[in-house]
């Protein structure tokens, strides 16, 4: 089936301190959702929770990836069946190359039996063509796994293993951080260019602080997340209206829906804001 | 193009565990006392002097108390052991003339494809004797010298006699004492000065009997401006009962010439490993000990370099990989006896399922040794909760003017860096292993590539169900 990732409800925990209360979304093939919020407000638990990373717990609710409930899998599982987080913060891995890392990571992603690998002439046909399209600098393959690398250098790292793995979803989280313009520019024309190539198949989450990204990859539909849920949701100029009243203007919005919203069961909305209560 | 196994490491649990029936030309009883060596002695028909030095030894050997530091070396038995056991009676200048149960043992380390495809000589140790030797025209043509340690006192007396001993005297250790009095196969290299042997020399090392002990002696000489890259492999069956390997390695690196000497010891783990290994190198002469611990029980190894002469340097590189039931104690000594001397001692240790493993070193600067330098790193990887690692790093510094560092680390695995590798596809086990892999790649990299593919390989069949 065609990929389709849908959170119902998630609520998640790192150690004792509940981030996600209640998030909602359906990432569809095909489909590019931007995921805005300020820092805190969870988007990265989302991510991290998606991908299965063991410090999160889900403590709640479900998230179904074509069709099955992906909180039971391990996170090498998701990434075998398609799923990709380009990740804020690329971890090091001292000794190990670039080049070695992506043939035994690409050679899992595209089911090669285990102990086997891909053949050295067709993995590197084929980073060859993606080092080219993403302008990265090749000599990043001889060295070890984001081991020195520069801010720019990680995300640029993290764009090429995407295009690399082919995924099917691919969530972004804040890759555009500490990014200058130019960098921005390049690490989108890569999403969008993978985005083409997948024959716009591809599902995208983009995960961002700042509305700068979305002037060049065209969100279908853009999210807010505040205290752990998505509270509001729209087209793509809700980005734009955001960048206007900013957070703190979502942030009155929202306090005054909850306060309205305790302990009674229905849709409530102010301005931007709604709040389905479960 | 690699070959499968050169080095006869498991791909498949311990691969090399087996063992051959027993169909020896002469077999010694247990135990060790005058009559065993006086008998070691005579069936080789060695030089009087020879004998003297075994009978010498052996009163070294019983007066040395048992060391009480590094392992638990007070669990030998040293009368439940075989101390020379003669597998057959001629060794074979090709592999057609070694008994096929034996060739099959190689064959299946692969040692014989290994010898065809990249080294320039082999030799093939089994029990006491070696079955084995070849050297290749071209560098017998350069008048390099590669024969078993029995044939060298047969053909190369006066060479052997003017070293033997002289490194690694007796009186150093109990083990020395102990290898001095029984030893038997080793090799013996003579490479003359300037002459370059640019492919490495191998010899393999096969226990096959149980309680067997083997006892080999090198001597490896390095003439003015020579060099020459000498590999070591190891493996036995699994028995039991305990075995114990017992070898002493003397090296003399003269002027500008240098050494490599590279060992991949995969002893199955009943395997007592009490080694000594000792260079001593000259003028501006550069000695490099790559030493790769995966099995036996107990390893106990020091490899040193005494640095006699101004402008002599010593590299040692050390890996201990520790499962369970193993406790690897492997390090260096780096004696700088001269002005300008350098040394570098890079020490990974890696312990898993209750194995320890560590760093046990010694840096020493004789007063007047100015302008030397030395540089210690010792890094540990505990895999999990119930392993563990030493370091005992020995420093005795008599000269101002020197330059000493030492860094250490202990760490583990950590999590982000498995869920990094694991959120690309990677499974939990392969993830551990790239991990591994990488900790020990400032030394894999320093061996011949069919080496590290085989070091990798292990290290991966070793990390296998180590997690989850």
């Amino acid at each position: 089936m065609s990929a389709e990732l849908t959170i119902k409800d998630l609520w998640a925990q790192v150690e004792d301190k509940v981030i996600l209360k209640g998030a909602n979304l359906t990432v569809r093939a095909g489909e590019i959702h931007a995921l805005m919020g300020p820092n805190g407000s969870g988007k990265s638990t989302l991510a991290n929770v998606l991908m299965g990373n063991p410090f999160y717990q889900v403590i709640k609710g479900e998230v179904l990836y074509k069709g099955e409930d992906l909180v039971a899998m391990a996170p090498d599982e998701r990434a075998r069946k398609g799923l990709f987080i380009a990740f804020q913060y690329p971890v090091t891995i001292p000794g190990v190359t670039m080049a070695s890392f992506l043939r035994t990571a690409v050679s899992a992603r595209r089911g090669f039996d285990k102990d086997q690998l891909m053949s050295l002439a067709e993995f590197q046909k084929l980073v060859r063509a993606k080092v080219d399209e993403l302008q990265v600098d090749p000599s990043v393959l001889g060295r070890y796994v984001n081991e020195g690398f520069s801010g720019g250098e990680k995300k640029r790292a993290e764009i090429l293993q995407m295009a690399i793995l082919e995924p099917e979803i691919a969530i972004m989280d804040e890759t555009d951080s500490g990014l200058d313009v130019d960098a921005v520019k390049i690490v989108a024309a890569g999403v969008n260019r993978m985005y083409e190539t997948s024959g716009r198949k591809m599902g995208v989450l983009v995960i961002t602080h700042y509305p700068r990204i979305l002037k060049y990859i065209q969100p279908t539909r853009v999210h807010v997340m505040f205290d752990g849920r998505i509270v509001t949701s729209g087209e793509a100029q809700l980005a734009e209206e955001l960048d206007q009243i900013g957070y703190d203007g979502i942030r009155a919005q929202y306090e005054k829906v909850a306060a309205e919203v305790a302990g009674e069961g229905e849709v409530r909305s102010a301005g931007k804001v709604f709040w389905v209560r479960h | 193009m690699a070959i499968a196994n050169p080095l006869g490491i498991d791909l498949d649990q311990y691969k090399y565990g087996f063992h051959d029936p027993e169909n020896y030309a002469f077999k010694s009883r247990k135990g060790l006392d005058r009559e065993i060596v006086q008998t070691i002695s005579h069936m080789k028909s060695e030089p009087d002097w020879m004998r003297a030095v075994r009978l010498h030894s052996l009163g070294i050997f019983e007066k040395k108390p048992t060391p009480m530091w590094g392992g638990n070396v007070a669990a030998i038995d040293f009368n439940d052991i075989y101390y020379y056991v003669k597998p057959m009676e001629n060794q074979g200048k090709t592999w057609d003339e070694v008994p096929a149960d034996i060739k099959k043992t190689f064959d299946r380390l692969g040692i014989p494809e290994a010898e065809k495809k990249f080294l320039a000589g082999v030799g093939a140790q089994y029990e006491s004797e070696v079955v084995y030797h070849s050297l290749r025209e071209e560098w017998t043509k350069q008048g390099v010298i590669f024969l078993d340690m029995d044939s060298a006192l047969r053909e190369q007396p006066d060479i052997v006699r003017e070293y033997f001993g002289t490194v690694v005297p007796p009186e150093d250790n109990k083990f020395a004492a102990l290898n001095s009095a029984v030893w038997s196969g080793g090799s013996f290299v003579y490479v003359p000065a300037g002459v370059q042997v640019t492919v490495p020399l191998q010899a393999y090392f096969r226990i096959n009997a149980q309680n067997m002990g083997q006892f080999e002696r090198t001597l490896i000489i390095a003439e003015p401006g020579s060099y020459v890259h000498y590999v070591e492999g190891c493996t036995a069956p699994t028995y039991s009962s305990d075995s114990l390997h017992s070898a002493v390695v003397e090296i003399i690196v003269k002027e500008g010439a240098r050494v490599r000497y590279t060992t991949i010891q995969n002893w199955s783990k009943n395997v007592y490993n009490l080694v000594t290994k000792r260079a001593v190198a000259y003028r501006d002469a550069t000695m490099e000990w790559v030493d790769g611990n995966l099995g036996s029980k107990l390893t106990m190894k020091y490899p040193s370099v005494y640095m006699v002469e101004p402008g002599a340097k010593a590299e040692i590189l050390s890996i201990a990989f520790a499962g369970e039931g193993q406790h690897q104690d492997p390090g260096g000594k780096v004696i700088h006896a001269a002005p300008h001397t350098q040394s570098s001692v890079v020490s990974k240790s890696i312990s898993k399922s209750g194995g320890r493993a560590g760093y046990r070193g010694l840096v020493k600067v004789y007063p007047g040794a100015k302008g030397s330098k030395c540089a210690v790193r010792c890094d540990a990887l505990i895999l999990d909760d119930s392993s563990r690692s030493d370091t005992y790093p020995t420093m005795e510094i008599d000269e101002d003017d020197v330059q000493v560092t030492h860094e250490a680390t202990v760490s583990k695995v950590s999590d982000d860096q498995l869920f990094y590798l694991m959120s690309r596809g990677i499974n939990q086990d392969e993830a551990m292993s790239m991990i591994v892999r990488g900790f020990i790649e400032p030394i894999s990299r320093e061996l011949p590539m069919e080496y590290s593919v085989e070091l990798n390989r292990l290290i991966q069949l070793e990390m296998e169900g180590s997690v989850g």
